[in-house]
Protein backbone atom coordinates (compact mmCIF):
# COMPACT_ATOMS: atom_id res chain seq x y z
CA UNK A 1 0.00 0.00 0.00
CA UNK A 2 3.16 2.03 0.66
CA UNK A 3 4.38 1.72 -2.69
CA UNK A 4 1.55 2.28 -4.84
CA UNK A 5 0.40 5.56 -2.61
CA UNK A 6 4.25 6.86 -3.41
CA UNK A 7 4.37 5.96 -6.90
CA UNK A 8 0.35 7.34 -7.43
CA UNK A 9 1.87 10.41 -5.84
CA UNK A 10 4.79 10.12 -7.83
CA UNK A 11 2.17 9.88 -10.92
CA UNK A 12 0.57 12.70 -10.29
CA UNK A 13 3.62 14.74 -9.76
CA UNK A 14 4.40 13.51 -13.56
CA UNK A 15 0.76 15.01 -14.44
CA UNK A 16 1.20 17.93 -12.91
CA UNK A 17 4.48 18.22 -14.70
CA UNK A 18 3.92 17.59 -18.32
CA UNK A 19 0.67 18.01 -18.88
CA UNK A 20 0.50 21.57 -19.17
CA UNK A 21 2.82 21.03 -21.33
CA UNK A 22 1.34 18.82 -23.17
CA UNK A 23 -1.79 21.25 -23.50
CA UNK A 24 0.29 23.28 -25.82
CA UNK A 25 -0.01 20.70 -28.53
CA UNK A 26 -4.10 21.03 -27.79
CA UNK A 27 -6.08 22.51 -30.62
CA UNK A 28 -9.20 25.08 -29.80
CA UNK A 29 -11.01 24.85 -26.37
CA UNK A 30 -11.19 20.85 -25.93
CA UNK A 31 -11.76 19.70 -22.53
CA UNK A 32 -8.45 19.73 -20.61
CA UNK A 33 -7.54 16.72 -17.89
CA UNK A 34 -7.42 18.56 -13.96
CA UNK A 35 -3.84 19.73 -13.97
CA UNK A 36 -4.61 20.60 -10.15
CA UNK A 37 -2.91 17.72 -7.65
CA UNK A 38 -6.35 18.39 -4.64
CA UNK A 39 -8.61 17.02 -6.82
CA UNK A 40 -7.44 13.88 -7.55
CA UNK A 41 -5.32 13.27 -4.16
CA UNK A 42 -8.96 13.71 -2.93
CA UNK A 43 -10.03 10.67 -4.51
CA UNK A 44 -9.76 7.72 -1.99
CA UNK A 45 -6.61 5.74 -2.36
CA UNK A 46 -8.04 2.94 -1.34
CA UNK A 47 -11.35 1.43 -1.90
CA UNK A 48 -12.68 0.14 -5.66
CA UNK A 49 -10.85 0.82 -8.23
CA UNK A 50 -12.69 3.26 -10.84
CA UNK A 51 -13.18 2.26 -14.56
CA UNK A 52 -11.62 5.37 -15.54
CA UNK A 53 -7.92 5.54 -15.95
CA UNK A 54 -6.50 7.29 -13.26
CA UNK A 55 -4.02 9.38 -15.29
CA UNK A 56 -5.26 9.70 -18.87
CA UNK A 57 -2.22 11.78 -20.65
CA UNK A 58 -3.85 12.98 -23.62
CA UNK A 59 -0.48 13.01 -25.74
CA UNK A 60 -1.31 13.34 -29.42
CA UNK A 61 0.21 10.93 -31.27
CA UNK A 62 2.83 12.23 -33.16
CA UNK A 63 1.53 12.32 -36.92
CA UNK A 64 4.30 11.01 -39.48
CA UNK A 65 2.78 12.54 -42.85
CA UNK A 66 4.58 10.19 -45.37
CA UNK A 67 5.98 12.57 -48.69
CA UNK A 68 5.70 9.98 -51.65
CA UNK A 69 8.94 9.41 -53.79
CA UNK A 70 8.99 11.83 -56.52
CA UNK A 71 9.96 9.21 -59.18
CA UNK A 72 11.48 10.32 -62.51
CA UNK A 73 11.35 7.15 -64.93
CA UNK A 74 9.29 9.10 -67.73
CA UNK A 75 10.84 11.67 -70.04
CA UNK A 76 9.49 13.91 -72.38
CA UNK A 77 10.69 15.84 -75.14
CA UNK A 78 10.89 17.51 -78.94
CA UNK A 79 13.37 17.53 -81.73
CA UNK A 80 14.37 18.70 -85.08
CA UNK A 81 16.26 17.33 -87.52
CA UNK A 82 17.41 16.45 -90.79
CA UNK A 83 15.60 13.39 -92.99
CA UNK A 84 16.72 12.38 -95.76
CA UNK A 85 13.85 10.28 -97.88
CA UNK A 86 15.25 8.19 -100.27
CA UNK A 87 14.72 9.23 -103.96
CA UNK A 88 13.26 12.38 -102.19
CA UNK A 89 15.94 14.63 -101.21
CA UNK A 90 16.28 16.13 -97.67
CA UNK A 91 14.29 18.05 -95.19
CA UNK A 92 14.00 19.10 -91.81
CA UNK A 93 11.83 16.71 -89.67
CA UNK A 94 10.23 17.66 -86.31
CA UNK A 95 8.59 15.01 -83.76
CA UNK A 96 8.07 14.28 -80.11
CA UNK A 97 9.76 12.04 -78.03
CA UNK A 98 8.44 9.97 -74.87
CA UNK A 99 10.49 8.05 -73.38
CA UNK A 100 9.87 5.23 -70.19
CA UNK A 101 13.28 4.08 -68.17
CA UNK A 102 12.47 0.82 -66.58
CA UNK A 103 15.80 0.17 -65.41
CA UNK A 104 19.42 2.15 -65.24
CA UNK A 105 20.01 -0.30 -68.74
CA UNK A 106 16.97 -0.15 -70.78
CA UNK A 107 13.63 2.00 -71.91
CA UNK A 108 10.84 1.92 -73.85
CA UNK A 109 10.63 5.25 -76.41
CA UNK A 110 7.23 6.09 -78.82
CA UNK A 111 8.39 8.89 -80.78
CA UNK A 112 6.33 10.27 -83.64
CA UNK A 113 7.82 12.85 -86.11
CA UNK A 114 6.67 14.80 -89.38
CA UNK A 115 8.30 15.96 -92.73
CA UNK A 116 8.35 16.47 -96.11
CA UNK A 117 9.70 14.82 -99.44
CA UNK A 118 11.15 16.84 -102.58
CA UNK A 119 11.15 16.10 -105.75
CA UNK A 120 13.57 13.30 -107.19
CA UNK A 121 16.13 14.20 -110.01
CA UNK A 122 13.59 12.33 -112.10
CA UNK A 123 11.11 14.75 -111.30
CA UNK A 124 13.62 17.17 -111.99
CA UNK A 125 14.95 16.50 -115.55
CA UNK A 126 11.97 15.11 -117.15
CA UNK A 127 10.41 18.43 -116.06
CA UNK A 128 6.31 17.06 -116.65
CA UNK A 129 5.89 14.20 -115.09
CA UNK A 130 5.37 13.99 -110.89
CA UNK A 131 5.34 11.01 -109.41
CA UNK A 132 3.16 12.46 -106.36
CA UNK A 133 1.18 14.74 -105.76
CA UNK A 134 1.34 17.91 -103.32
CA UNK A 135 -0.20 15.97 -100.18
CA UNK A 136 1.48 12.72 -100.99
CA UNK A 137 4.82 14.49 -100.16
CA UNK A 138 3.76 15.04 -96.80
CA UNK A 139 6.00 12.27 -94.57
CA UNK A 140 5.43 11.32 -90.82
CA UNK A 141 5.73 8.42 -89.21
CA UNK A 142 5.48 6.63 -85.85
CA UNK A 143 7.93 4.34 -84.01
CA UNK A 144 8.32 2.31 -80.88
CA UNK A 145 11.78 1.34 -79.54
CA UNK A 146 13.36 -0.23 -76.91
CA UNK A 147 16.68 1.79 -75.96
CA UNK A 148 20.03 0.49 -74.40
CA UNK A 149 22.51 2.34 -72.52
CA UNK A 150 25.44 0.48 -73.23
CA UNK A 151 28.00 3.15 -72.71
CA UNK A 152 26.90 5.40 -69.44
CA UNK A 153 29.70 7.96 -68.80
CA UNK A 154 30.28 11.61 -68.09
CA UNK A 155 32.01 14.55 -69.27
CA UNK A 156 34.04 17.01 -68.34
CA UNK A 157 34.38 21.13 -68.91
CA UNK A 158 36.51 22.59 -67.83
CA UNK A 159 37.72 21.64 -63.87
CA UNK A 160 34.65 22.22 -61.84
CA UNK A 161 31.95 20.99 -64.02
CA UNK A 162 31.25 17.14 -64.47
CA UNK A 163 27.65 15.82 -66.84
CA UNK A 164 26.67 12.41 -66.86
CA UNK A 165 25.77 11.10 -70.02
CA UNK A 166 25.14 7.85 -72.03
CA UNK A 167 25.45 6.53 -75.50
CA UNK A 168 22.46 4.49 -76.09
CA UNK A 169 21.05 1.86 -79.38
CA UNK A 170 18.02 1.87 -80.30
CA UNK A 171 15.82 -0.37 -82.04
CA UNK A 172 12.04 -0.77 -82.66
CA UNK A 173 9.16 -0.76 -84.81
CA UNK A 174 6.47 1.44 -86.16
CA UNK A 175 4.80 3.26 -89.08
CA UNK A 176 5.30 5.59 -92.15
CA UNK A 177 2.78 7.39 -93.92
CA UNK A 178 4.23 8.29 -97.12
CA UNK A 179 3.45 8.53 -100.38
CA UNK A 180 -0.05 8.38 -99.55
CA UNK A 181 0.28 4.64 -97.71
CA UNK A 182 1.26 3.35 -94.52
CA UNK A 183 4.27 1.25 -94.57
CA UNK A 184 5.22 -1.20 -91.63
CA UNK A 185 8.77 0.59 -90.78
CA UNK A 186 11.95 -1.07 -88.64
CA UNK A 187 13.38 1.48 -87.55
CA UNK A 188 17.43 1.66 -85.81
CA UNK A 189 20.28 3.99 -84.66
CA UNK A 190 22.14 5.61 -81.55
CA UNK A 191 21.92 8.63 -80.10
CA UNK A 192 23.99 10.22 -77.56
CA UNK A 193 22.05 11.97 -74.24
CA UNK A 194 23.53 14.36 -71.97
CA UNK A 195 22.33 16.08 -68.39
CA UNK A 196 23.32 19.14 -67.83
CA UNK A 197 20.90 18.98 -65.07
CA UNK A 198 19.07 15.86 -63.08
CA UNK A 199 16.08 16.44 -64.71
CA UNK A 200 16.51 17.80 -68.11
CA UNK A 201 18.53 15.94 -71.17
CA UNK A 202 20.33 17.14 -74.42
CA UNK A 203 19.85 14.23 -77.10
CA UNK A 204 21.74 14.02 -80.75
CA UNK A 205 20.73 11.07 -82.36
CA UNK A 206 20.83 8.82 -85.58
CA UNK A 207 17.98 6.68 -87.07
CA UNK A 208 17.84 4.34 -90.60
CA UNK A 209 13.79 3.96 -91.15
CA UNK A 210 13.63 1.07 -93.03
CA UNK A 211 10.54 -0.02 -95.12
CA UNK A 212 9.51 -1.39 -98.25
CA UNK A 213 7.85 0.95 -101.00
CA UNK A 214 6.74 -0.18 -104.80
CA UNK A 215 6.30 3.30 -105.79
CA UNK A 216 7.73 2.97 -108.96
CA UNK A 217 6.47 -0.65 -109.86
CA UNK A 218 9.16 -3.03 -107.98
CA UNK A 219 9.28 -3.03 -104.45
CA UNK A 220 12.44 -1.98 -103.45
CA UNK A 221 13.57 -1.60 -99.67
CA UNK A 222 14.37 2.12 -98.78
CA UNK A 223 16.97 3.13 -96.01
CA UNK A 224 15.70 6.73 -94.70
CA UNK A 225 18.49 8.42 -92.25
CA UNK A 226 17.63 10.68 -90.04
CA UNK A 227 20.08 12.79 -87.80
CA UNK A 228 17.98 15.05 -84.70
CA UNK A 229 18.64 17.08 -81.72
CA UNK A 230 16.41 16.85 -78.98
CA UNK A 231 15.47 18.49 -75.93
CA UNK A 232 13.76 16.35 -73.27
CA UNK A 233 12.76 17.09 -69.52
CA UNK A 234 12.41 14.19 -67.00
CA UNK A 235 9.03 13.84 -64.72
CA UNK B 1 -3.56 15.01 -95.42
CA UNK B 2 -5.82 14.29 -93.12
CA UNK B 3 -3.56 12.19 -90.99
CA UNK B 4 -0.79 14.55 -91.32
CA UNK B 5 -3.06 17.09 -89.68
CA UNK B 6 -3.95 15.19 -86.73
CA UNK B 7 -0.11 14.09 -86.51
CA UNK B 8 0.95 17.73 -86.11
CA UNK B 9 -2.20 18.03 -83.69
CA UNK B 10 -0.80 15.34 -81.40
CA UNK B 11 2.82 16.93 -81.50
CA UNK B 12 1.58 20.28 -80.90
CA UNK B 13 -0.26 18.83 -77.90
CA UNK B 14 2.66 17.26 -76.79
CA UNK B 15 5.47 20.43 -77.42
CA UNK B 16 2.36 22.14 -75.15
CA UNK B 17 2.68 19.57 -72.33
CA UNK B 18 6.05 20.01 -72.55
CA UNK B 19 6.28 23.63 -72.07
CA UNK B 20 4.21 23.00 -69.13
CA UNK B 21 5.88 20.66 -67.53
CA UNK B 22 9.00 22.30 -67.66
CA UNK B 23 7.73 24.59 -64.80
CA UNK B 24 7.54 20.88 -63.32
CA UNK B 25 10.75 20.66 -61.41
CA UNK B 26 10.24 24.01 -60.07
CA UNK B 27 7.12 22.96 -58.27
CA UNK B 28 8.58 19.35 -57.29
CA UNK B 29 11.43 21.53 -55.40
CA UNK B 30 9.14 22.76 -52.83
CA UNK B 31 7.88 20.14 -51.71
CA UNK B 32 8.99 18.57 -48.42
CA UNK B 33 11.74 16.15 -49.01
CA UNK B 34 11.45 12.98 -47.68
CA UNK B 35 13.63 12.36 -44.51
CA UNK B 36 15.08 8.78 -43.65
CA UNK B 37 17.96 7.56 -41.00
CA UNK B 38 21.02 5.42 -42.19
CA UNK B 39 21.00 1.89 -40.97
CA UNK B 40 23.77 0.55 -43.03
CA UNK B 41 27.06 1.07 -41.72
CA UNK B 42 27.19 3.28 -44.73
CA UNK B 43 25.79 4.41 -48.18
CA UNK B 44 28.05 4.99 -51.30
CA UNK B 45 26.94 7.86 -53.04
CA UNK B 46 27.43 7.96 -57.03
CA UNK B 47 27.40 10.78 -59.16
CA UNK B 48 24.95 9.30 -61.37
CA UNK B 49 22.11 6.70 -61.45
CA UNK B 50 23.84 3.62 -62.88
CA UNK B 51 26.60 1.08 -61.06
CA UNK B 52 29.29 2.64 -62.93
CA UNK B 53 29.27 6.36 -62.08
CA UNK B 54 32.25 6.72 -59.55
CA UNK B 55 31.61 6.93 -55.82
CA UNK B 56 32.51 10.39 -54.40
CA UNK B 57 31.05 10.28 -50.92
CA UNK B 58 30.17 8.07 -47.86
CA UNK B 59 27.33 8.56 -45.35
CA UNK B 60 27.50 6.84 -42.09
CA UNK B 61 25.18 4.96 -40.03
CA UNK B 62 22.83 7.57 -38.08
CA UNK B 63 22.87 10.29 -40.31
CA UNK B 64 19.80 11.88 -41.73
CA UNK B 65 19.16 12.23 -45.36
CA UNK B 66 16.16 13.42 -47.38
CA UNK B 67 15.39 11.88 -50.47
CA UNK B 68 14.79 13.85 -53.69
CA UNK B 69 13.76 11.71 -55.98
CA UNK B 70 14.09 8.30 -57.46
CA UNK B 71 14.99 7.40 -60.92
CA UNK B 72 14.73 3.58 -61.79
CA UNK B 73 16.32 1.71 -58.93
CA UNK B 74 18.20 5.09 -57.75
CA UNK B 75 17.51 7.12 -55.20
CA UNK B 76 19.13 10.89 -55.19
CA UNK B 77 19.54 11.63 -51.46
CA UNK B 78 20.57 15.07 -50.22
CA UNK B 79 22.87 15.28 -47.06
CA UNK B 80 22.23 18.16 -44.30
CA UNK B 81 25.69 19.74 -45.84
CA UNK B 82 23.51 20.36 -49.30
CA UNK B 83 25.25 17.67 -50.85
CA UNK B 84 23.32 15.53 -53.64
CA UNK B 85 24.30 11.96 -54.74
CA UNK B 86 22.58 8.92 -56.15
CA UNK B 87 22.35 5.48 -53.92
CA UNK B 88 20.75 2.27 -55.64
CA UNK B 89 17.64 0.54 -54.11
CA UNK B 90 19.72 -2.47 -52.38
CA UNK B 91 21.15 0.00 -50.43
CA UNK B 92 18.19 1.58 -49.58
CA UNK B 93 16.01 -1.55 -47.93
CA UNK B 94 17.93 -0.87 -44.69
CA UNK B 95 17.35 2.84 -44.33
CA UNK B 96 14.86 3.87 -41.66
CA UNK B 97 11.90 6.34 -41.25
CA UNK B 98 12.15 9.03 -38.89
CA UNK B 99 10.31 7.09 -36.28
CA UNK B 100 12.46 4.24 -36.63
CA UNK B 101 10.30 2.44 -38.89
CA UNK B 102 11.98 0.70 -41.80
CA UNK B 103 11.10 3.04 -44.76
CA UNK B 104 8.40 1.52 -47.15
CA UNK B 105 9.80 1.39 -50.49
CA UNK B 106 6.12 0.28 -52.15
CA UNK B 107 8.36 -1.75 -54.59
CA UNK B 108 5.23 -3.51 -56.82
CA UNK B 109 6.29 -6.65 -57.21
CA UNK B 110 4.67 -10.31 -58.71
CA UNK B 111 2.45 -10.52 -55.44
CA UNK B 112 0.80 -6.95 -56.08
CA UNK B 113 0.30 -8.52 -59.49
CA UNK B 114 -2.89 -10.17 -57.67
CA UNK B 115 -3.94 -6.51 -56.67
CA UNK B 116 -3.33 -5.24 -59.66
CA UNK B 117 -6.44 -3.28 -61.25
CA UNK B 118 -5.13 -1.79 -64.90
CA UNK B 119 -2.66 -3.04 -66.91
CA UNK B 120 -1.36 -1.55 -70.30
CA UNK B 121 1.28 -2.22 -73.44
CA UNK B 122 2.09 -2.80 -76.71
CA UNK B 123 3.26 -5.73 -78.97
CA UNK B 124 4.38 -6.55 -82.47
CA UNK B 125 3.24 -9.45 -84.47
CA UNK B 126 1.17 -10.45 -87.92
CA UNK B 127 -2.43 -10.23 -88.98
CA UNK B 128 -2.56 -12.70 -92.08
CA UNK B 129 -0.05 -12.42 -93.34
CA UNK B 130 1.11 -8.27 -92.83
CA UNK B 131 2.09 -6.52 -89.99
CA UNK B 132 0.55 -5.58 -86.83
CA UNK B 133 1.56 -3.28 -84.22
CA UNK B 134 -0.79 -3.82 -81.24
CA UNK B 135 -1.59 -1.26 -78.19
CA UNK B 136 -3.58 -2.76 -75.55
CA UNK B 137 -4.97 -1.66 -71.74
CA UNK B 138 -7.11 -3.56 -69.71
CA UNK B 139 -9.58 -3.32 -66.27
CA UNK B 140 -9.66 -6.53 -64.72
CA UNK B 141 -12.70 -7.11 -62.28
CA UNK B 142 -10.82 -10.15 -60.38
CA UNK B 143 -8.13 -11.98 -59.99
CA UNK B 144 -8.10 -13.73 -62.70
CA UNK B 145 -11.05 -12.15 -65.01
CA UNK B 146 -10.28 -8.80 -66.62
CA UNK B 147 -11.85 -6.53 -69.62
CA UNK B 148 -9.76 -5.77 -72.32
CA UNK B 149 -9.50 -2.63 -75.59
CA UNK B 150 -7.24 -3.38 -78.16
CA UNK B 151 -6.19 -1.42 -80.85
CA UNK B 152 -4.19 -2.97 -83.80
CA UNK B 153 -2.93 -0.88 -86.94
CA UNK B 154 -2.36 -3.33 -89.86
CA UNK B 155 0.32 -3.06 -92.20
CA UNK B 156 0.04 -5.39 -95.35
CA UNK B 157 1.37 -5.40 -98.75
CA UNK B 158 -2.04 -4.20 -100.53
CA UNK B 159 -3.88 -2.77 -98.02
CA UNK B 160 -3.30 -1.33 -94.56
CA UNK B 161 -6.36 -1.26 -91.81
CA UNK B 162 -7.27 -0.75 -88.39
CA UNK B 163 -9.12 -2.40 -85.94
CA UNK B 164 -10.15 -1.73 -82.42
CA UNK B 165 -11.55 -5.27 -80.25
CA UNK B 166 -13.00 -5.15 -77.10
CA UNK B 167 -13.09 -8.82 -75.00
CA UNK B 168 -12.63 -10.57 -72.03
CA UNK B 169 -9.52 -12.05 -70.35
CA UNK B 170 -8.98 -15.06 -68.29
CA UNK B 171 -5.71 -15.57 -66.77
CA UNK B 172 -5.87 -19.21 -65.37
CA UNK B 173 -3.52 -19.08 -62.90
CA UNK B 174 -2.46 -15.50 -62.32
CA UNK B 175 0.24 -16.48 -59.08
CA UNK B 176 2.41 -18.47 -61.67
CA UNK B 177 5.72 -16.77 -63.06
CA UNK B 178 4.37 -17.68 -66.60
CA UNK B 179 0.51 -17.87 -66.89
CA UNK B 180 -1.64 -19.05 -70.03
CA UNK B 181 -5.08 -16.77 -70.45
CA UNK B 182 -7.81 -17.30 -73.06
CA UNK B 183 -9.37 -14.41 -74.48
CA UNK B 184 -12.26 -13.74 -76.60
CA UNK B 185 -14.15 -10.48 -77.89
CA UNK B 186 -15.27 -8.98 -80.85
CA UNK B 187 -14.66 -5.62 -82.54
CA UNK B 188 -14.43 -3.41 -85.95
CA UNK B 189 -12.32 -3.47 -88.90
CA UNK B 190 -11.27 -0.81 -91.05
CA UNK B 191 -9.31 -2.07 -94.24
CA UNK B 192 -8.10 0.34 -96.81
CA UNK B 193 -6.39 -0.72 -100.07
CA UNK B 194 -2.96 0.43 -101.18
CA UNK B 195 -3.41 3.72 -103.55
CA UNK B 196 -1.61 1.91 -106.08
CA UNK B 197 -4.18 -0.48 -106.45
CA UNK B 198 -7.45 0.49 -108.44
CA UNK B 199 -10.09 -1.53 -107.90
CA UNK B 200 -11.68 -2.29 -104.37
CA UNK B 201 -12.66 0.23 -101.92
CA UNK B 202 -12.61 1.23 -97.88
CA UNK B 203 -14.47 -1.65 -96.30
CA UNK B 204 -15.76 -1.39 -92.54
CA UNK B 205 -16.69 -4.99 -91.05
CA UNK B 206 -17.07 -6.61 -87.57
CA UNK B 207 -14.71 -8.91 -86.28
CA UNK B 208 -15.01 -11.63 -83.65
CA UNK B 209 -12.21 -13.07 -82.10
CA UNK B 210 -11.45 -16.06 -79.71
CA UNK B 211 -7.69 -16.57 -78.42
CA UNK B 212 -5.23 -17.57 -75.89
CA UNK B 213 -1.68 -16.65 -74.76
CA UNK B 214 1.01 -16.79 -72.15
CA UNK B 215 2.07 -14.07 -69.73
CA UNK B 216 5.41 -13.98 -68.09
CA UNK B 217 6.33 -11.50 -65.11
CA UNK B 218 9.13 -9.96 -65.49
CA UNK B 219 10.31 -7.80 -62.78
CA UNK B 220 8.48 -5.11 -60.77
CA UNK B 221 5.13 -4.11 -62.70
CA UNK B 222 6.51 -5.45 -66.12
CA UNK B 223 5.62 -8.58 -68.06
CA UNK B 224 5.80 -9.88 -71.39
CA UNK B 225 3.16 -11.77 -73.68
CA UNK B 226 2.42 -13.06 -76.31
CA UNK B 227 -0.88 -14.31 -77.83
CA UNK B 228 -2.95 -15.85 -80.87
CA UNK B 229 -6.49 -15.26 -82.08
CA UNK B 230 -8.41 -16.73 -84.32
CA UNK B 231 -10.76 -13.91 -86.06
CA UNK B 232 -13.65 -13.78 -88.03
CA UNK B 233 -14.37 -11.22 -89.66
CA UNK B 234 -18.08 -10.98 -90.74
CA UNK B 235 -18.05 -9.36 -94.60
CA UNK B 236 -20.33 -8.20 -96.65
CA UNK B 237 -20.22 -10.77 -99.27
CA UNK B 238 -21.55 -14.21 -98.88
CA UNK B 239 -18.61 -15.85 -96.97
CA UNK B 240 -17.00 -14.81 -93.83
CA UNK B 241 -12.95 -14.39 -93.77
CA UNK B 242 -11.10 -15.95 -91.10
CA UNK B 243 -7.73 -14.64 -90.11
CA UNK B 244 -4.63 -15.87 -87.76
CA UNK B 245 -3.39 -13.28 -85.48
CA UNK B 246 -0.44 -13.40 -83.63
CA UNK B 247 1.23 -11.15 -81.74
CA UNK B 248 5.13 -12.12 -81.43
CA UNK B 249 5.78 -10.17 -78.36
CA UNK B 250 4.47 -7.65 -76.24
CA UNK B 251 5.04 -5.62 -73.14
CA UNK B 252 2.74 -4.44 -70.44
CA UNK B 253 2.65 -3.34 -67.14
CA UNK B 254 0.43 -2.78 -64.26
CA UNK B 255 -0.75 -0.54 -62.05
Amino acid sequence: MEVSGLRLLFLIALAATTLPGCALFRRGDAQLPPATSEQTAAEPVTGEPSDKPIIDPQVERREIRRTRIDTEDFEVGAYVGVLSVEDFESNVVYGARLAYHLTEDFFLEATAGQSRAGRTSYENLSGSADLLTDSERDYTYYALSVGWNALPGEIFLGENRAYNTAFYLVAGIGNTTFAGDDRFTVNGGFGYRILPADWIAVHFDVRDHVYDIDLLGEKKIVNNLEAHLGLSIFF
Amino acid sequence: MRRSSTLSGILSALLLALLTLTAGPGTARADEPHKILIADPFIELHTGPGRGYPVFHVIERGREVMIVKRRTDWFQLRTDRGLEGWAPRDQMIATLEPTGEPLDLQEPARENYMSRRWQAGVAGGDFAGASMISAFGGYAFSDNLSIELTLNHILGEFSTGYSATLGLMHVFVPEWRISPYFTLGTGVIHTEPKSTLVQSIDRDDQIGYVGGGLQFYLTRRFMLRTEYRNNVIFTSRNDNEEVDEWKYLGFAFFF
